[in-house]
């Protein structure tokens, strides 16, 4: 079948199984590989895309399911050579180490600054609850999402609104 | 940065190892800009960062070649069995499908087994039996993944079942199944002894002992499961032999030779890349069957194969660790002197003995279950047996071991704490060994190179606010609320290993390293080491930075490729730093020797002549005569007249054997609140001191500790591989296998003291394990001495609220 | 990666198309909503549907809103809507505490109140909220609809009484004054099913409940509304002593079994515990407290 949606920006207009997994989709047929895959059952959050700008696990989604919608992957994230401030945050407070459930964990954080500039470290728990990370401890990640609170520019809002 | 963070051997190290001359510091001391570009040690952001923030890694699954094919493995659905048949024609059929390979198809070709890490051996692909549930049984290889998998729903496996051995109690009753038939006159299911220290001179101090405490603690099965999985892609060329495989693997160089060994692949022709691999605590260390799998798999056909297990595969076929039941007795006076300690372990190694750890060290490093203390004596024996589970044993940050070595110990002082009615802190402060007793050998044989413990213990205490704590804790308990304050303190054993003493299929654990500076100044380091998360190119770019002046952001780090990097055994055992760290100390080193050589010639004065500020040689006594690492560089590369009996070029090559071990040691304080209706475990509070020695870069230091810590709650709360009495895994996804997420782990409270290690070049001991070590005692010590009222002196892992409230009920049973 | 089986989809348009494609492939074709469900059972191949049929474009499935004396919220209506609705907040804010603790908040941006009831999980938390508040869920045909209660929904573990030819479409919570509610859960971990989750509601007039309810989760083969602790709580004036009794009540009635989650005794103990705190809440809430 075919299916039509905005990536990053881009329309794209491909030909799929109705299977296929838009996970599978972003990274196999787009050649997109900054989202990852950890899991088969919906838990570990490493494949989260933005999806008219909320994080969904893509990994429980079929890519014709998210036909006519945006997705926003993290290659989005960098506008014009100029890096979120999630992705400078993320940077400067050491919130990854292997970077595998990083793309994940930004995107939902672009999410979260979006509809709340400035949240408390409790709200940045729990809107990254459903995404884990083995190596970080999460702390860094907390501290790296208050960063980029700290440091919002109006070219973040561009990526994902 | 700070002269905490970057005091080195060559300013202390030596009297260090005999005062008390330990810097201490917490996080907060040693901010610094986020901007500061040290050279050498000091707070930088990572190199690493940049394409990772922009999902430019480039991960195993990244990896794609023209005409790739893909491979899926056909797994036991159960845990022992006899294969009677296989039907692989329907899925032969199937449109996609290239090929569908058996154990049988294998063993043709004599490679249906393959050695493990331990001088077994484990099956490629089952031939005669399954032995655990999902062990491998044949393999598709197709045009793409979705195909693959289809095609395995078409395979027929007629099986005959065994009964299976699951409790690990049971596994040498004379009536139990003998799982390893495959091995000659094999009539039971015993893999080894192993014993330590002096069994009558402990059992003497035993005898004579005010108290005597004895209690069964258990550390059940868990899986380092990094959230990348296992996988790799082969790619066999058919006319030139050449082999390349993009793999996850902490150790590359380790793999290729095995890889030579077992399949008698010519070991020149063969590539290992390990390029971004997704974190790997131990679990990338083995050579899988599904690696095996697709290099076999592109040699038949020809053409790359990738395979990538899903995570149920990572769970229940790869390197699990732990799952040692160990009886513990602990000997004291009634003042609370430690006088010695004995154990008696029951080892699952699962169904092939696929521990990776030293020849010599059939249980790892589990010697130091001494731990900080100075003991009179002190016996170990271990017996370790086959059961119907996966194989593995040795991973998840484990140190060889010493997760389970130091959780005895902190759990059976904590004990004795309990009956002698002490103060958990202060019972350790009384029996640590003395700084002054450093080098310390053990009762078991260990030599502590370095150790100033008290103020570390001190310094937790009073970070945590320890006694105001012990007050609180008394008004909630009168109030019926359950507050607990866990302590524990360890010692670890890392950087493995002298060679005299350690390898691993007799490849000794030495590490090379190679730098190369160019004309202009910028350099290039290889390493035998690989990164799964820890930093390496930045550390270790600090490290030649520190040694010769380059800016580390002029310094490239190659590793992870085998072609193009010096042998070494890899990343596991916290080893990096002690041992390629050290090594790429030293190359520094030589390399600098002769930049100074240059330079004498350069200036026209004798070597002697010449003082060392970081980056440029100067004449002692006038400074303003100097030439910087740079110009030296280019006056090596360049024109002109050497100093006799020197080569052009600027480089050099070592191989760093290391004299010891190094010991880092940490004392950490966890705050529980449990719930006494639901009882349900809030971890409140973590405060971890960490002495690593010398610190490369303290936000990295940080960031290893606060890994560590959050796998410590998962150990202590909700991590276990579970099997049902089928010896069906009940853990097969992340639904039921459970890992912490933002919201079970507090905010870490972190600190350090720092003693160098007195061998090591720059004074580094490895930190990159240490809290994983140290974490599950603290919080289980927490949690029991928060059910204190109930009369709990002990309760084993995972502590779910099920767990929790059974043993609030006095209805404690063992996870196993 | 587990991948799913070959299958067919297509994107319904309306109820009404839905309804036709669903009626037309018969017991082969499934709904997807959210999806949370059912994609991660048709990657194990636990559920080999033939035919998919999508129903995230039914706009007029998206609705809360009040409508005399009821609450009507549409099938589609995500956790996500459920947790930021106002109107909820007010009436019923045992939503609020349920779906706070449902799955994680990515979950949360794509499951549905509809997929939830529909997938019948005895340990699925919403089902038990809407049997404490006692509601009804509206199904639809060509035929036209029928209101069936909580209790005639669940028809057994995984089975509703949704046939082949029909679709849930709302869930119907009638409005009555004096209502306080609230939910309990207790998990291993966030974002894991309930150990045992407990709902309670009461409707008070002059300091006597004149209405209460139950409803628990995980505790046995179906969601179960516990009859009994109704008929306990009806005319009766809130104590402390009456929680416990009704907490006591709830545990007799219910069996749980010893699983990865728990013993059988820790989650009659949790009965017991959580329904205690769920209707202390409920009723302080019932008398405007902020709890």
């Amino acid at each position: 079948m075919q299916v039509n949606m905005t990536v990053n920006g881009a329309e794209v207009n491909e030909e799929i199984e109705p299977r296929h997994l838009l996970v599978h989709f972003i990274r196999d047929q787009l050649g997109l590989t900054g989202t990852h895959w950890g899991c088969d059952t919906s838990n570990c959050g490493t494949c989260v895309v933005l999806i008219d700008g909320e994080p969904v696990k893509s990994c429980t989604q079929l890519a014709a399911m998210a036909g006519g919608h945006e997705v926003t992957t993290v290659e989005g994230l960098e506008v014009d050579g100029v890096l979120d401030p999630i992705q400078e945050g993320f940077m400067q407070c050491h919130g990854l180490q292997c970077g595998f459930c990083t793309p994940g964990m930004m995107l939902t954080a672009r999410a979260l600054l979006n509809s709340n500039p400035n949240p408390t470290e409790e709200v940045i728990r729990e809107a990254i609850s459903g995404q884990i990370c083995r190596c970080t401890g999460y702390s860094t990640i907390v501290r790296s999402i208050q960063w980029a609170a700290d440091h919002e520019t109006n070219v973040s809002l561009r990526s994902a609104s | 940065m700070t002269t905490t963070a970057t005091t080195t051997a060559t300013d202390t190290a030596t009297d260090t190892a005999t005062t008390t001359a330990t810097d201490t510091a917490t996080a907060s001391e040693e901010e610094t800009t986020p901007d500061e570009r040290p050279i050498g040690f000091g707070r930088l952001l990572r190199k690493e960062d940049p394409r990772l923030i922009r999902g430019m890694g480039q991960f195993v699954d990244d990896v794609s070649l023209p005409g790739m094919l893909h491979l899926a493995i056909l797994r036991s659905p159960v845990a022992h069995a006899r294969i009677v048949s296989i039907d692989k024609s329907a899925a032969e059929a199937h449109p996609n499908v290239v090929a569908v390979i058996t154990g049988e198809d294998l063993a043709a070709q004599g490679l249906a087994w393959m050695p493990t890490l331990s001088n077994d051996v484990q099956a490629v692909l089952a031939t005669d039996k399954v032995r655990f549930q999902h062990q491998e049984v044949a393999f598709v290889v197709a045009t793409d993944r979705y195909s693959a998998r289809d095609a395995l729903e078409l395979i027929e496996v007629d099986y005959d079942w065994i009964d299976p051995v699951v409790d690990v109690r049971s596994a040498l009753d004379q009536d139990s199944p003998v799982i390893r038939d495959d091995l000659e006159n094999k009539a039971d299911n015993h893999i080894f002894d192993w014993e330590t220290g002096d069994e009558a001179a402990t059992n003497e101090v035993f005898e004579r002992a005010d108290v005597v405490v004895s209690e069964e603690i258990v550390y059940p099965r868990v899986h380092p499961a990094p959230m990348g999985t296992c996988g790799c892609g082969a790619n066999v060329e058919r006319v030139s032999g050449q082999v390349t495989l993009w793999c996850t693997t902490q150790a590359p160089h380790a793999h290729r030779t095995v890889y030579a060994l077992v399949a008698g692949l010519p070991e020149h022709k063969i590539r290992v890349i390990a390029p971004d691999i997704g974190g790997g605590f131990g679990n990338k260390v083995p050579i899988y069957p599904g690696y095996v799998c697709a290099i076999v798999a592109s040699l038949v056909i020809g053409k790359p194969v990738k395979w990538m297990e899903d995570r149920t595969e990572n769970l229940v076929s790869t390197g699990f660790a732990r799952d040692y039941v160990m009886k513990a007795d602990i000997a004291a006076t009634k003042d609370g002197r430690i006088l010695a300690i004995r154990t008696n372990v029951l080892a699952d190694h699962g169904a092939f003995n696929g521990v990776a750890a030293p020849v010599k060290y059939p249980a790892g490093f589990f010697g130091v279950f001494t731990g900080s203390y100075d003991l009179e004596a002190a016996h170990a024996k271990m017996t370790a047996v086959y059961t119907n589970k996966a194989p593995g044993g040795v991973a998840y940050a484990c140190s060889f071991r010493i997760t389970e070595a130091v959780y005895l110990v902190e759990r059976i002082v904590d004990c004795l704490a309990y009956e002698l009615d002490m103060d958990p802190a202060e019972l350790r402060l009384k029996n640590f060994i003395k700084p002054e007793q450093f080098p310390y050998e053990t009762k078991t044989g260990w030599v502590y190179d370095s150790g100033n413990y008290e103020p570390a213990m001190r310094k937790a205490m009073d970070m945590a606010g320890y006694a105001e704590l012990r007050r609180e804790q008394v008004e909630r308990r009168a109030r019926g609320e359950l507050m607990g304050i866990g302590v524990a303190f360890f010692t670890e054993a890392v950087g493995a290993g002298p060679r005299k003493d350690m390898d691993i299929l007799g490849l000794g654990m030495a590490d090379g390293c190679e730098l190369r500076v160019h004309p202009t100044g910028k350099a290039i380091v290889r390493l035998s080491v690989k990164t799964q998360g820890q930093g390496h190119e930045t550390t270790f770019a600090q490290i030649v930075s520190e040694e010769i002046g380059i800016p580390p952001e002029d310094i490239e780090v190659i590793h992870g490729d085998t072609d193009n990097t010096p042998f070494g055994l890899g990343t596991y055992g916290s080893r990096s730093t002690p041992v390629s760290g050290a090594a790429a100390a030293m190359v520094t080193r030589k390399v600098r020797d002769k930049a100074q050589i240059i330079a004498s010639g350069m200036l026209e004065v004798s070597v002697a002549d010449l003082e060392w500020t970081k980056g440029a040689f100067s004449v002692k006594g006038d400074p303003s005569k100097s030439v910087t690492i740079q110009e030296i560089a280019m006056k090596a590369h360049g024109a002109g007249d050497l100093p006799d009996g020197i080569e052009g070029g600027l480089e050099a090559q070592i191989c760093y054997n290391p004299e010891n071990l190094t010991y880092p040691f940490g004392a950490y304080i966890c705050v529980v609140d449990v719930d006494p209706g639901t009882a349900v475990v809030k971890v409140r509070r973590f405060i971890a001191v960490d002495d690593c020695g010398t610190q490369i870069n303290p936000m990295i230091v940080e960031g290893q500790v606060h890994g560590g810590l959050a796998d410590g709650v998962g150990m202590a709360l909700m991590e276990i591989i579970g099997f049902d009495e089928d010896g069906n895994c009940t853990s097969s996804s992340l639904m039921d296998y459970l890992i912490p997420t933002a919201l079970e782990t507090p905010d870490w409270e972190t600190g350090h003291t720092v003693t160098p290690s007195p061998h090591h070049p720059i004074g580094a001991k490895g930190i990159g394990e240490s809290a994983t070590v140290g974490s599950p005692p603290a919080i289980v010590n927490a949690i029991v001495d928060a059910l204190k009222p109930f009369g709990v002196r002990h309760a084993d892992m995972p502590l779910t609220p099920s767990r929790v409230w059974e043993t609030m009920q006095g209805n404690h049973t063992p996870p196993i | 990666m587990q991948v799913p089986a070959p299958i067919e989809y297509e994107r319904a348009t309306s109820v009404a198309h839905a309804i036709a494609l669903r009626s037309q492939k018969g017991d082969e074709a499934r709904f997807i909503a959210g999806g949370h469900s059912l994609l991660p059972m048709m990657k194990l191949r636990l559920a080999n549907p033939k035919y998919l049929i999508d129903i995230n474009d039914l706009e007029e499935l998206f609705y809360i809103r009040e409508n005399g004396s009821e609450v009507c919220i549409g099938a589609m209506s995500r956790h996500r809507d459920l947790l930021d609705s106002d109107l909820l907040a007010k009436h019923f804010p045992i939503f609020l505490d349920a779906e706070r603790v449902i799955a994680d908040p990515t979950v949360r941006n794509r499951g549905t109140l509809g997929g939830s009831l529909c997938q019948a999980d005895p340990a699925e938390d919403l089902s038990a909220v809407c049997t404490a508040l006692d509601a009804s869920c509206v199904i639809t045909s060509s035929e036209g609809q029928r209101v069936v209660p909580m209790h005639d929904f669940h028809v057994g573990p995984y089975e509703t009484a949704v046939q082949d030819n029909e679709m849930l479409t709302e869930v119907r919570i009638p409005l009555r004054p004096g209502g306080g509610s609230a939910y309990q859960k207790v998990e291993r971990r966030a974002g894991d099913w309930a150990v045992v989750s407990a709902g309670a509601a009461v409707w008070i007039d002059s300091g006597i409940i004149v209405d209460g309810r139950v409803g628990l989760a995980a505790v046995g083969s179906n969601t179960p509304s516990i009859e009994p602790a109704a008929e306990a709580l009806k005319g009766a004036t809130p104590s402390e002593d009456l929680f416990q009794r009704v907490g006591e009540i709830a545990a007799n009635n219910c069996s749980p079994e010893t699983d990865g989650r728990g013993t059988a005794a820790y989650k009659t103990h949790l009965v017991q515990e959580l329904t205690r705190r769920a209707l202390r809440t409920a009723v302080a809430r019932s008398q405007g407290q902020e709890v």
